[in-house]
């Protein structure tokens, strides 16, 4: 994670990547960089007359500040699993699909697809942006795929390669179909109805022979139609037939069987071609609005598993010789090597080095825990500092974060398949239809037994309910592109129509409504003189471990001096002499005299203000305190929905903070602390059952569970790439504010569904006017059905759209 | 009359092209990717290889043009 630091004395940005510097110390010619790595990116990129890369967007680099440990990708080198990577090899040349996460402009485009440049073995390379994936072929003779990765990462585009990628599966196939699909309805729609024409302006064809060609061949034409093209709305039919329940797809599947039966029928027993040109219309607008609800976010995904985030291979410690080793062959017992920025796989002990281990994958909680040799050590964190040793204490499959994950994965059952306003609505109406077709039959049959089956027939073809089967996706549809535009991401329509339905929203607190990477540390205690900080930045400066980095960020003196006999006490602190003086800084028994332990860090909820003590010659003179921040939305969007919506807040912490929190959720009734991951889960199995429909954002693991049993489950995260739980939309931090606003919009989408009902409505009734009468033409249908289609997606569209500008989405 | 018959047969035939050029396109993975292509196609072609630093203002004078941001 890149965290914005306090800004230096000087307003610095770097060349490579916009990152403020510290300092100008690190430049060549006139451009500035923040750190070595961004230095070695630019170096790389001009040696090879590369720079046209800053040229197409100003400072389009990612920060290079943490760099990958040189063996990283050491377990490259392993032949079969590299062969499980590629994509395509003959020996000669490879292919190899890469997710690169950190694309995101066209500069970077551009720097990937001239790979070719960087390195003569490497053949050719493509960027699919919107998937951020890159696939570039290279020759296998020359270069290995270890090198291919480690020069990515060389110029800052390291691939994210993981446990899943070993598994290639098959997707967007069926996305695929679909489009076979409107391309061979779209085909027959326009070449039925040209065939159509001479019926249309009734021209008095004497050549029969002619007319019954043109039938033959329309038939010939709607036979993909009917039996490729249509298929799946019979499927669909029947599979909710089957289980007691009339969807959508049942009046549809009536009134396109309907259609067609009775239109073989015109052109065996007339030679005319009876209504396929509306089976054909009907069908093309039907597939082109599932073209347009299917809508998804390749490059996110929502059913993320906790597995993809595990590394391939670990580095396995025998007898003093390491040896990379897949992840599936750890066992109990084994020592590994966890490296700085790697996650830990498996719960284990810590057997050398000092650990700050990262549980933010976990806990949504950015401060690092410190763990001393012996402790155990989580799966699901994340090693930043040193390189540690670890001895496997459980198997994966048996470690307390495959264990919270497996626990909360409630498998939300099939009523996404039926909800919906359009499938309730169709019950009513499938029978409403047969009703009419029905009454008119009845109707008619004393006097004329022909125009009593012309009405039965033609009240089911003009009752199909198209119009209605396009306003839920075109809707929808609509809202979800409105929605992507603004950085929240949800699932699928279905998840919009749950949305629609909310009255309840519960909050988890820490990552959610605090921010997750700015954790900020202030001088909370004692008085310091302008030479006194310095001295304590300068100490600060000679350690790694991330509080101290914090503590030296957040000063703004310049550091002239050096420390001598600098001393880092893991789990401790860290002191050293100063012009003659001690200064220490670290937790309070660093120093003899206070003698006193702090309490050690509990591993799901840490404190959420942790303090640093400051010692000058053992004397305690101040301290720091961390403090996570509230995102500055947090009291508005709070107090704005708590209006309308019953707000509750989940939080894994204490309650340090409930006088605040109280304030702002109105009674103490509503907060929770100290819940583990199945409390949240249960609380919001509490709330269902008093019937409410719960809304949940949340972002870390701990917060699984609550995400999936909820209604709608929304994860919010600061980078909507990076981790987030299984969940049915992704939010990015930045538009926490707008979450009122996406409620409304979604609540009022759901109306302009209902009001597009009435205008569908209408179509049926003038048609159902013809229809008893038996008067229904097939010129007449040709018209009204695609009419009605079209007026119903211009109203929903455009009242969406102009809905979404009058709120500012758009 | 018989030639409204060749004709119609032809009009499908054509029609048919069509939709073949259609699906091959989608097989073929066109649909897969609506965005890189539209950024893509305005860099320089590959004359970067050898090329000298004099260059670098022909290309600055271009790339300002487009100068635009994916975010």
């Amino acid at each position: 994670m890149v965290s914005e630091q306090k800004p230096p004395i000087v307003n610095l940005t770097c060349f490579h990547c916009g990152d403020v510097c510290l300092s100008d110390s690190i430049h060549i010619d006139e451009k500035i960089f923040c750190c070595e790595g961004c230095k070695t990116v630019y170096e790389i990129l001009n040696a090879r007359d590369l720079c046209n890369y800053y040229e197409l967007n100003v400072q389009p680099g990612k920060s290079q500040k943490s760099v990958f440990a040189k063996n990283k990708f050491e377990y490259l080198d392993d032949a079969e699993l590299a062969s499980r990577l590629l994509d395509f090899s003959d020996g000669k040349v490879s292919t190899v699909t890469f997710f690169i996460p950190q694309m995101h402009c066209s500069s970077c485009i551009w720097l990937l697809e001239n790979l070719f440049n960087l390195n003569e073995h490497i053949l050719q390379s493509r960027v699919n942006f919107i998937e951020k994936k890159l696939s570039l072929s290279f020759q296998t003779e020359a270069l290995t795929l270890r090198e291919v990765v480690e020069l990515l990462a060389s110029i800052g585009y390291e691939p994210f390669i993981s446990f899943d990628d070993l598994e290639k599966k098959s997707k967007s196939e069926t996305n695929k179909t679909l489009y076979y699909k409107m391309g061979i309805a779209g085909f027959g729609f326009g070449n039925i109805m040209l065939l159509s024409f001479p019926e249309y302006l009734a021209i008095d064809v004497s050549n029969t022979t002619l007319r019954t060609t043109f039938a033959y061949v329309i038939l010939l034409l709607s036979l993909p139609l009917f039996f490729y093209c249509g298929s799946e709305y019979f499927i669909s039919a029947i599979k909710g037939l089957r289980k007691k329940f009339v969807n959508i797809d049942v009046p549809i599947s009536l009134g396109i069987f309907t259609l067609f039966a009775k239109s073989v029928y015109e052109v065996i027993a007339n030679g005319n071609p009876g209504y396929m040109d509306s089976l054909a219309g009907l069908l093309f607008f039907l597939l082109l609005g599932k073209i347009f609800q299917n809508k998804t976010y390749d490059m996110l995904n929502f059913e993320r598993n906790y597995k993809s985030f595990f590394p391939i291979s670990v580095t396995l410690k025998k007898s003093g010789i390491e040896k990379i080793i897949p992840l599936s062959q750890l066992k109990v017992g084994d020592r590994f090597l966890v490296r700085n920025g790697e996650l830990i796989p498996a719960d284990s002990i810590l057997f050398s080095g000092k650990g700050h281990i990262d549980y933010s994958f976990v806990t949504g909680e950015s401060s690092p825990v410190d763990k001393n040799v012996g402790e155990t050590v989580f799966a699901g964190g994340r090693q930043t500092g040193s390189a540690i040793e670890l001895e496997v204490l459980k198997e994966i499959s048996q470690s307390y974060l495959t264990q919270l994950w497996n626990n909360f994965q409630v498998k939300k059952n099939e009523h996404y398949t039926f909800s919906g306003a359009a499938n309730l609505f169709s019950k009513y109406f499938t029978f409403a239809v047969l009703g009419v077709a029905t009454l008119s039959f009845v109707y008619w049959m004393n006097s004329n037994t022909n125009t009593a089956v012309n009405a039965f027939v033609t009240v089911l073809i003009v009752a199909c309910p198209c119009a209605l089967a396009l306003s839920t996706p075109f809707t929808l549809g609509n809202t979800l592109r409105i929605f992507g535009k603004n950085n929240f991401y949800i699932k699928n329509i279905q998840v919009l129509e749950d949305l629609g339905n909310v009255d309840t929203i519960v909050w988890d607190k820490t990552g959610t409504l605090t921010e997750n990477s700015e954790s900020e540390i202030e001088l909370a205690e004692g008085n310091f003189s302008q030479k006194e900080l310095s001295k304590i930045k300068a100490l600060a400066g000679n350690s790694m471990h991330p509080l101290s980095k914090k503590i030296y960020y957040s000063i703004n003196e310049p550091t002239q001096v050096a420390v001598d006999t600098f001393e880092e006490i893991p789990g401790k602190g860290i002191k050293g002499i100063i012009d003659g003086d001690e200064y220490a800084v670290g937790a309070l028994h660093l120093s003899e005299k206070m003698g006193q332990e702090t309490s050690s860090v509990d591993f799901l909820a840490t404190p959420i203000n942790s303090e640093v003590f400051i010692f000058i010659n053992g004397e305690q003179e101040g301290k720091f305190r961390i403090k996570n921040k509230y995102r500055k939305e947090t009291p508005g969007v709070i107090l704005n929905l708590r209006k309308e919506y019953d707000s509750y807040l989940l939080s894994g912490d204490n309650n340090t903070e409930k006088e605040y929190l109280t304030t702002l959720f109105s009674s103490e009734e509503k907060l929770r602390f100290k819940q583990s991951p199945a409390d949240k889960q249960k609380f919001i199995q509490k709330l269902q059952s008093e019937r409410k429909n719960v809304l949940m954002l949340g972002d870390g693991l701990n917060d699984a569970g609550a995400l999936s049993q909820s209604n709608v489950g929304v994860s919010l995260s600061e980078d909507i790439l990076s981790f987030s739980p299984a969940s049915d939309g992704i939010l990015s931090a930045k538009v926490l504010e707008k979450i009122p606003v996406f409620l409304n919009f979604t609540k009022a989408s759901i109306r302009i569904i209902y009001a597009s009902f009435v205008i569908s409505i209408l179509y049926n009734l003038i048609g159902f006017y013809f229809a008893v009468q038996g008067l229904l033409s097939p010129l007449f249908s040709a018209i009204l059905m695609p009419l009605s289609s079209i007026s119903v997606v211009i109203f929903t569209t455009l009242t969406t759209t102009i809905l979404a500008k009058r709120k500012g989405l758009l | 009359m018989s030639v409204v018959a060749v004709l119609i047969l032809f009009s499908l035939l054509v029609a048919g092209g069509f939709l073949f050029a259609f699906m091959w396109a989608v097989k073929s993975g066109q649909y897969d990717d609506k965005y890189t292509p539209s950024v893509r196609m305005l860099f320089d072609d590959k004359n970067q290889v050898f090329s000298i630093n004099k260059k670098t203002n022909t290309i600055k004078s271009r790339t300002n043009v487009e100068k635009h941001n994916a975010n």
